[in-house]
């Protein structure tokens, strides 16, 4: 009978830890609002929409952009808004 | 099995006659009590008439580490003294200090081959008996279960069944570099996890790749991990693009890839496997899976792995690798991030500048015929093509200036609105004129049956410092 066979795992061998999203703020008042732009065309935009629309109700708002859509924002944008802001909203797609 | 600590230990097989040459000898020795112990590896009734350990495992064989039958060896308090390997009648006679040994034989014969040396046989001992060394968990699969449908299940393969990564065949894969399998290559995104020789070994073994391609993989997964290539953002972007490794110099031949007929389709294993293999390690070490970080809107055939050699049979034709800076003779490989190729035909140009705008006006299609200072683009020419500019005298930077000046076009034509074309260049590129591609944004190479007026474009990503730059690397050993 054919025996068993070892196979050589070709995987990082670790799991990404799961992190559950925050849930929503459940009123916006006080908070600063992050407004992230990752360079794809027409993000600034929908931006300028949203920092008029949440101007409007006496929300204090601050923008970001990454310097390239091709790369992964550097870790000096992600340190600022932490710092900086209680929530974020992301211009994703043009 | 523990090995003999004192006496004459020899070592023969059936199917050796050397070893039915010695088998007197041997009956000599063993009848006088002065060979403690005899291993047979393929017939435990051989010699005849002699005592002996059945050493069909092999296990005592590789404990010796034994190369040629017959071997005869002394050992003393579990350490070797003295060895003879074949028959040589000096040795022998030294060895058990006879002098009457085999006067009726020849003065000497070669052996023959261990089984524990057979090609191959050497890992699979080393897996069973030694120390392997491999620091990847291993994953068993019982009887009766398929291990290619296991591999499926684990989600380690790219769609296409892959070959099992036994101990052995990573062993084995292992043996085609002198890297230590614990070096760290470097860090494969999008996870960003270090990935180590033995790592891209286990991929290399389940894309098909013979040991000796495992230079070039090695080397294509160094240049594809260089942050100027950005294989983060060709791993996550919408856009359906992968690595195109293109490889130059003596390993080409060395290792049989194609550089000619049907270079960018299918039948040629090192072609086929070494792009598979970048492609297997960025899933499974990067974790780049389909659906989750790569969110390729279409994707492309290529994106399971595109690899070829260029073709350097024409010396007047400069290397891709030489011209970015690698030494002749010297072999080496160029990532270029890769759309989706197609071919371009031109079969009626035979004036050299002439073909040059006829290829201009196709790679000006790459990406939009509207976008400039945008893309990359691969321009696989073939030996044809090449043909009408060499019979011009034109060398490769005469056909890439060329090109790259009737890629020019006024500003005025690629703007928004343009041509009744919403999509183009931002208003502020109307003054002017414009080239297509950037600085190095347009990579050239030659390969390709030598019958055929037409070449290939393979439309790249972002290019540039804001996107991708290719990256040439040497391939060492």
């Amino acid at each position: 009978m054919r025996q068993s066979s070892t196979l050589v795992d070709p995987t990082a061998e670790n799991l990404s830890a799961e992190r559950h999203r925050l849930k929503p703020p459940a009123a916006l008042d006080g908070l600063t609002v992050a407004l992230l732009d990752i360079s794809k065309p027409r993000g600034d935009i929908f931006l300028d929409r949203i920092e008029e629309k949440l101007g409007a109700k006496g929300l204090s708002t601050k923008r970001y952009r990454k310097p390239t859509v091709s790369k992964k924002a550097p870790n000096e944008i992600f340190d600022h808004i932490v710092d900086e802001c209680d929530i974020v909203v992301e211009a994703l797609a043009d | 099995m523990a090995l003999p600590t004192d006496g004459l230990v020899l070592v023969v097989k059936r199917d050796c006659p050397t070893c039915e040459l010695i088998a007197p000898v041997a009956k000599t020795l063993q009848d006088s009590n002065r060979l403690s112990h005899v291993l047979s590896q393929d017939d435990p009734s051989f010699p005849d008439g002699l005592d002996v350990i059945d050493d069909r495992e092999l296990e005592g064989s590789f404990g010796l580490d034994i190369e040629i039958v017959p071997t005869l060896i002394r050992r003393e308090s579990g350490t070797e003294t003295a060895r003879a390997i074949g028959w040589h009648r000096g040795e022998w006679q030294t060895l058990t200090g006879d002098d009457s040994l085999g006067l009726d034989l020849p003065e000497q014969q070669p052996g023959c081959g261990s089984l524990s040396v057979a090609p191959g046989m050497n890992e699979e001992l080393r897996v069973r008996f030694g120390d392997a060394g491999l620091k990847s968990r291993t994953v068993s699969v019982g009887y009766p279960d398929d291990e290619i449908e296991q591999m499926f299940d684990r989600g380690w393969t790219d769609g296409l069944p892959v070959v099992p990564p036994t101990p052995a065949r990573v062993l084995r894969m292992l043996d085609g570099t002198t890297r230590p399998a614990d070096d760290i290559i470097g860090n494969v995104p999008p996870s960003l996890t270090a990935c180590s020789i033995e790592k891209a070994a286990v991929n290399a073994v389940m894309a098909g790749c013979r040991p000796e391609y495992f230079p070039v993989v090695i080397a294509a997964l160094e240049a594809a991990i260089e942050p100027n290539f950005s294989w983060y953002g060709l791993l996550s972007t919408t856009m359906g693009v992968g690595p195109v490794v293109v490889v130059n110099g003596p390993v080409t031949k060395r290792i049989g890839m194609n550089w000619g007929m049907n270079v960018l389709g299918h039948g040629n294993r090192a072609n086929s496997t070494i792009g598979r293999a970048l492609q297997l390690i960025s899933s499974n070490v990067g974790g780049a899976k389909p659906g989750g970080i790569d969110r390729s809107t279409l994707g492309h055939p290529g994106k399971r792995g595109v690899c070829f050699a260029e073709d350097e049979t024409d010396e007047t034709w400069e290397s891709l690798a030489t011209s970015r800076g690698i030494a002749p003779d010297t072999s080496a490989v160029t990532v270029f991030a890769g759309c989706g190729a197609s071919v371009f035909m031109d079969q009626i140009s035979k004036d050299a500048g002439s073909l040059a705008k006829s290829l201009a006006s196709g790679l000006r299609g790459v990406g939009h015929p509207k976008h400039v200072q945008s893309y990359g683009a691969m321009l696989v020419l073939s030996p044809e093509h090449w043909q009408v500019f060499k019979r011009a005298g034109w060398s490769r930077s005469n056909v890439h200036e060329a090109i790259h000046d009737a890629s020019i076009r006024p500003g005025e034509e690629l703007v928004h609105g343009a041509g009744g074309i919403t999509e183009g260049m931002p208003l502020q590129f109307a003054d002017g004129d414009h080239a297509k591609f950037a600085d190095d944004a347009l990579v050239i190479t030659q390969a390709g049956g030598h019958a055929g007026l037409m070449s290939v474009i393979i439309p790249g990503w972002d290019a540039g410092s804001t996107g991708t730059i290719p990256i040439t690397k040497e391939i060492k050993s």
